[in-house]
């Protein structure tokens, strides 16, 4: 139970990340939900569950660049696509295993996220933003091209991980070791921004200038977090090619870029659980879609042909429409649900 | 390699080049009176070219009145998008913004493959002959020199009205300072859609001009994104800058495709040499030939 008013007195305790024992028991009761969900979930069901958990690895990352240090990334899907592809060649063609694919995926990715960044020294805003869409197009002529490296447009076979003898083949099993890096990833994101690292990121974000004459290196943190971001994708893209058992250049395109964008903007910029509900809103969206066009598509065929070449459109309508009406994502709204129910039925 | 076959990229360099002009002006029209970025462009010169499509193939409306209705199609839709998306944004964070154009792209992107669907669709009848006439040895087909004509009169054009007409004057000065100008009694408002009009006018000739030489499909979007290496090139606020950034990227794009086709044997080098130069001038020259330098003061 959280009392009214604040009754913190240190700074060690403001920056505490599970406030009250409640939230401790939530959390709790949340992970175990997380670990119970193959039981619940058949199919295609469980498939949606395993990429919204690959999904909110991205998003954290992404989060970490766009929403915490204000730099803007049009370039994730690309970053995605070098984790993939590193993961892939490591096990697939060099035939090594997946657990040290993961993280040279992630390190890979990474140095090429900090290559991509350097324009970010001299640049902001807008010319960051056409800089790193640079970058996409470039890297994804890179995949396509590359042909040794990346199987060009024949893409890749990737296989599923193992321990000792047994592999993890099912969706089930295989989402039992993303959820444990995903939880390991998010906990480090977690706590990376309340370290002095994650208060300089958001210095920089704030005022840039400021952050400098205050004695914070521009150079050094906006560069850490491309790295750090693109850390992240990168083990994001390797897990999803595993998921996936085969990479090509196609799953890595720019709409990727903008589908993790929309989920950072929608989830709400600078936010970790927004991160993750973007994650969740924006996999879950389309499957609802297909679903609802599915329906309808007995009784009135032709408002589902046109439905389905509507799927972009309705994508984008989303974005404008929550970019109008819910600037600040659904973590915002989250919160404002939240401090609702806490003093209800006495708001005042 | 012959001297021909150089004359022959550069020629038809030129030419798309033109078209990224066109549609390069329309962006930095935007970005300079109201500081939105469009990710929409491509997709605004898009349905231009299916519209005027509809008229001209579909009713059988003859091509000047075609032309005419397109520009008052494309006139009303970017007073609606203005007037509906873009002005609750004022005042958003640029990544909002980048983000509503993005959407605005796939929603305009999506209605026309469902209209229109994916097949590429050919102009009939042809506006301009179609028989090659040879410049310097070269044969370039009429279509290539009408299409550059078209579109440097367009350009041409545009500019005087910047420098010379009322409006054009109040454009530039509310992209000087939005306060200064509102209380010299220019409406802003007026001036924001103003812009999104004329920009969309001017993407929506070039979609027009692209369809009498190629035809169109639903990847003409493309054309959108080639406007960044072009703004970029010439400084993101310069009219002049997103003439010759356009030419300029046009020609680049070809000549190098072309040459590393028969030198390095490597195909396919259009679609990122573009963005290779962009990368290169953000980090020399970011901003550009003509752009105004930002100088931030605390």
């Amino acid at each position: 139970m959280q009392y009214c008013g604040d009754f913190r007195t240190s700074y060690e305790k403001d920056a505490v990340v599970f406030q009250t024992p409640f939230i401790k028991v939530c959390m709790a009761l949340f992970l175990a939900g997380l670990l119970a969900l193959p039981y619940l979930l058949k199919g295609e069901f469980m498939w949606v569950a395993l990429q919204i958990v690959i999904a909110s690895i991205g998003a954290v990352g992404l989060n970490i660049l766009t929403g915490f240090t204000g730099q803007i990334s049009l370039g994730q899907g690309a970053f995605f696509g070098v984790g993939a592809y590193t993961s892939a060649y490591i096990t697939a063609k060099m035939g090594l295993s997946f657990w040290l694919g993961i993280p040279a995926a992630g390190l890979m990715t990474a140095m090429a996220g900090m290559v991509f960044g350097i324009p970010s020294l001299r640049l902001k805003g807008l010319y960051l933003a056409i800089a790193t869409l640079a970058s996409q197009f470039i890297l994804e002529w890179i995949f396509i091209r590359w042909e040794p490296v990346t199987g060009g447009s024949y893409g890749i076979n990737v296989p599923r991980p193992s321990i000792g003898g047994y592999v993890f083949d099912s969706d089930s099993s295989f989402y039992y070791i993303v959820l444990a890096i995903a939880v390991a990833m998010i906990l480090f994101a977690t706590n990376l921004v309340r370290t002095k690292t994650g208060r300089a990121f958001m210095a920089v974000r704030d005022h840039y200038i400021s952050a400098e004459i205050m004695g914070i290196s521009l150079y050094k943190y906006r560069l850490l977090s491309f790295g750090i971001s693109s850390f992240y994708a990168g083990v994001a893209g390797a897990l999803y090619g595993h998921s996936l058992k085969f990479v090509s250049s196609e799953q890595f395109g720019i709409g990727v870029s903008i589908v993790y964008l929309a989920m950072i903007i929608i989830g709400g910029l600078g936010s970790i659980v927004g991160s993750i509900f973007g994650a969740v809103f924006m996999i879950l969206l389309p499957k609802i879609l297909s679903l609802a066009t599915e329906m309808v598509a007995a009784d009135f065929p032709s408002i589902a042909r046109l439905a389905i070449s509507f799927e972009q459109g309705v994508f984008g309508l989303i974005i404008v429409l929550f970019l109008i009406f819910e600037p600040d994502g659904l973590a915002h709204r989250w919160k404002l649900i939240k401090a609702y129910w806490k003093l209800y039925p006495f708001s005042y | 390699m012959t001297t021909q076959y150089l004359l022959q990229l550069v020629i038809s360099g030129l030419v798309i080049g033109s078209i990224y002009s066109a549609v390069a002006l329309g962006f930095v029209i935007i970005y300079k009176a109201t500081r939105v970025v469009n990710f929409a462009q491509g997709e605004l010169l898009m349905v231009g070219a299916y519209v005027c499509f509809a008229f001209l193939v579909q009713m059988h409306v003859p091509f000047w009145a075609a032309l005419l209705l397109t520009v008052v199609f494309s006139m009303v839709l970017a007073f609606l998008i203005e007037r509906l998306i873009l002005r609750p944004m004022i005042g958003e964070p640029i990544i909002s913004i980048i983000m509503v154009t993005i959407g605005l792209s796939l929603v305009m992107r999506s209605l026309v493959t469902a209209i229109w669907g994916n097949d590429i669709l050919v102009y009939e009848p042809k506006l301009f002959p179609q028989d090659m006439v040879t410049i310097a040895g070269v044969p370039i087909s009429q279509e290539f020199i009408w299409c550059f004509i078209l579109s440097m009169i367009l350009l041409a054009v545009f500019s005087a009205f910047f420098k010379f007409s009322k409006a054009g004057v109040a454009m530039r000065a509310t992209a000087f300072n939005q306060q200064v100008a509102q209380s010299m009694g220019i409406s802003v408002k007026h001036i924001f859609a103003l812009s999104w009009v004329i920009s969309a006018v001017v993407s929506g000739i070039g979609g027009v001009l692209i369809g009498n030489i190629n035809g169109i499909n639903s990847s003409l979007y493309h054309f959108g994104l080639k406007v960044f290496p072009a703004t970029i090139l010439g400084g993101l606020d310069s009219i002049l800058g997103a003439a010759l950034g356009g030419l300029i990227i046009g020609l680049l794009e070809n000549l190098s495709d072309g040459l590393c086709k028969s030198y390095l044997n490597l195909s396919g080098v259009k679609e990122v040499a573009p963005y290779v130069i962009l990368v290169i001038i953000l980090m020399i020259k970011p901003y550009g030939l003509f752009g105004t330098k930002e100088i931030e003061r605390v």
